[in-house]
């Protein structure tokens, strides 16, 4: 049961508000230590520019590796933060306040570092022009429309520009809170952002109509983007990836590690912004409790994608799955994907116990996701190694040193943008907060006094 | 003829109801009234006047250009440059249908933002009569009237029970 702690509007302010008017030292310190992190990661791309995609563990026939693999791994955990943030505001979920503004967030740099991914991934990214934008004026030659590679950026900043507007519009009250409370160059600079905002009637309605109408209008965007997504690879002739269900298996497994990741973020963020007041035991329950009927669909669609295999018995097909399933270190890394994906974590999610705790719940919803990054590197990299009767350039892949440092240094990265936004802005609407504040009501049911809520819908 | 402006301060919704009905009994005008508060009351608490907004119809614009332009890019580049790979046609709807999509999505969300924000008459250069104290629990009401009516309606203000009244002039 919901039961919402009665907080003033000066005390939402005040803890909201922390590490926005303040500079406290812990931030300092992981800010640095992440900034060294991504020194690395950049320097390594610089590197791999200088001497080309030779020192990564890519060679023929396997071409997409842990770059391509981080790249659906981190559009699968942009995915949740604005799906569940949609859907919780178009069914007025009063859950959902402390936590929307975070996960749209996580969506807006997830997204930003996915798109990272096949720039560098192509070696020479400032020739990305030569794929989405029309080159050569001269001779009149434009990129293909029918080609995957260019639905996938264009779906991509269609999502990005859209988060990035759904994130802006709900924060203009909020800079305008800020504001009221900053003097100096910083008043200019959220009065500049917050764009006059008053908090009138008529502009806290249209508030309300935004965030229905943009949650509406974003959730079909979410779906088609990791649909397209995995086109990237079913439209393609190669085996174990040309199947119909990819679409939805996709988008279910993005979905899978996206909530699992707005877990994780929640349990950081409460404890290093002491928001004990605001996230609480019921909220990472009430996602504990999503995130098992999101792996066991997903799992349903795992299960299809081996049964179509299995059913045509296409012998490319058969050769890719033995690789998955039997063959070291494939069948390794498959076993601990299975495992760490789903057969810890849900059944521990069962438990009440489990679900309340913050602690259990940051571990598992960690474990996920490395199960999730697995289940995309499974996907891709044997089913490009084409190893099969009749092939003569059957090799196996094992990413760099480089490729791992990239792949860390993106965590890193995500890490770094997040503490950087919290630095200039809220992670948690104090406006929705404070919504929350006037609708609380008691009701005297019996014996007890039940909380209830008023809201228009 | 010179109007003024007047912003009474409040910290209980209820006395904000008193203020804007007395201001209304007394012949303000319910469009030069206007209330400030830093946490969104349920539409109509204090029987604010409620313009109506076309906000549906920014969406469907938006959609409407999205798709043309989505419609234009892809067929114009395919006609522009018509090599047939994979033995397709050149114009080839299925695959224009994605991005086509991407781009009735992508012009409904942006013309929607712009609407909220036209709609919300912003953004405003200057705050105008205006106390930080509103996002901290505060509500304001603001009275735009002519000159000679400001004394009534402070008083009106004050009898309500504003915590403190400021005025600002205006030409």
């Amino acid at each position: 049961m919901y039961y919402r702690r009665t907080l003033t509007e000066a005390q939402i302010n005040r803890e909201l508000l922390g590490t926005v008017l303040s500079t406290p030292l812990w931030w300092i310190i992981i800010v640095s230590l992440l900034g060294i992190v991504i020194a690395g990661m950049f320097s390594a791309i610089g590197f791999m520019f200088n001497q080309g995609l030779g020192v990564t563990g890519l060679h023929q026939p396997v071409f997409w590796g842990f770059f391509i693999t981080n790249f659906v791994f981190w559009v699968g955990i942009s995915h949740a933060g604005v799906m569940i943030s949609a859907i919780l505001r178009l069914s007025q979920a009063e859950w959902r306040r402390p936590m929307v503004r975070a996960a749209e967030t996580m969506t807006v740099f997830a997204l930003m570092c996915s798109l990272l991914m096949p720039l560098i991934h192509a070696g020479r990214p400032w020739r990305i022009f030569y794929w989405v934008f029309p080159y050569d004026w001269a001779r009149g030659i434009w990129p293909d429309v029918r080609s995957p590679l260019v639905w996938d950026p264009v779906a991509i900043i269609t999502y990005l520009t859209s988060s990035m507007l759904f994130v802006y519009t709900a924060l203009i009250p909020d800079l305008a809170i800020i504001r009221d409370r900053s003097t100096g160059w910083r008043r200019s600079f959220y009065g500049v952002l917050s764009l006059g905002w008053h908090g009138n009637p008529r502009q806290w309605k249209l508030q309300g109509l935004a965030g229905i109408l943009l949650s509406a209008l974003i959730l079909p965007v979410f779906v088609s983007v990791h649909s397209i997504v995995s086109w990237d690879f079913g439209v393609s002739l190669v085996p174990s990836w040309h199947v119909t269900v990819f679409a939805p298996y996709f988008v279910i497994g993005a979905v899978h590690s996206g909530v699992s990741a707005v877990v994780t973020l929640m349990v950081i963020m409460r404890k290093l912004y002491k928001l004990e007041n605001y996230i609480w035991e019921e909220h990472i329950d009430a996602l504990a409790r999503l995130l098992i009927v999101v792996a066991t669909a997903w799992m349903f669609f795992f299960w299809l994608d081996l049964v179509f295999a299995l059913w045509l018995r296409e012998e490319q097909e058969l050769v890719v799955w033995n690789l998955r399933l039997f063959t070291p270190p494939w069948s390794w890394l498959f076993l601990i994907f299975f495992v760490t994906s789903y057969v810890i974590p849900v059944p521990l999610w069962m438990f009440r116990r489990v679900r309340r705790s913050f602690t259990w719940m940051l571990w598992t919803s960690l474990l996920v996701n490395v199960g999730m990054f697995l289940e995309r590197f499974i996907i891709i990299v044997p089913a490009l190694m084409r190893k099969g009767p009749m092939v003569f350039d059957y090799s196996s892949y094992r990413p760099s040193i480089i490729e791992y440092t990239v792949v860390g240094g993106t965590i890193a990265l995500v890490s770094f943008l997040l503490l950087m936004f919290s630095k200039f802005f809220p992670l948690i609407p104090l406006w929705e907060e404070k919504e929350g504040q006037l609708l609380i009501d008691e009701i005297q049911i019996g014996k007890i006094a039940v909380p209830a809520l008023v809201k228009e819908h | 003829m010179a109007t003024a402006q007047i912003l009474g301060l409040f910290q209980d919704p209820e006395q904000v109801v008193v203020a804007m009905d007395g201001l209304k009994e007394n012949g303000f005008p319910g469009e030069d009234l206007d209330v400030y508060s830093g946490s969104p009351f349920p539409e109509g608490s204090f029987g604010e006047h409620d313009p109506a907004h076309r906000l549906y119809m920014f969406p469907l614009v938006g959609a409407l250009i999205g798709f043309t332009i989505g419609l234009l890019w892809t067929a114009g580049t395919q006609i522009s440059y018509p090599l047939i790979t994979g033995g397709k046609p050149i114009l080839s709807i299925p695959p224009m249908t994605v991005i086509m999509y991407e781009n009735t999505m992508l012009g409904a969300i942006i013309f929607t933002v712009l609407g909220v924000l036209f709609e919300s008459r912003l953004p405003k250069r200057n705050l105008g009569l205006y106390d930080t104290r509103i996002t901290e629990g505060y509500i304001g009401v603001l009275v735009e009237c002519p000159e000679e009516r400001l004394a009534q309606a402070e008083a009106l203000l004050s009898k309500a029970g504003a915590e403190e009244i400021k005025k600002e002039e205006e030409r």
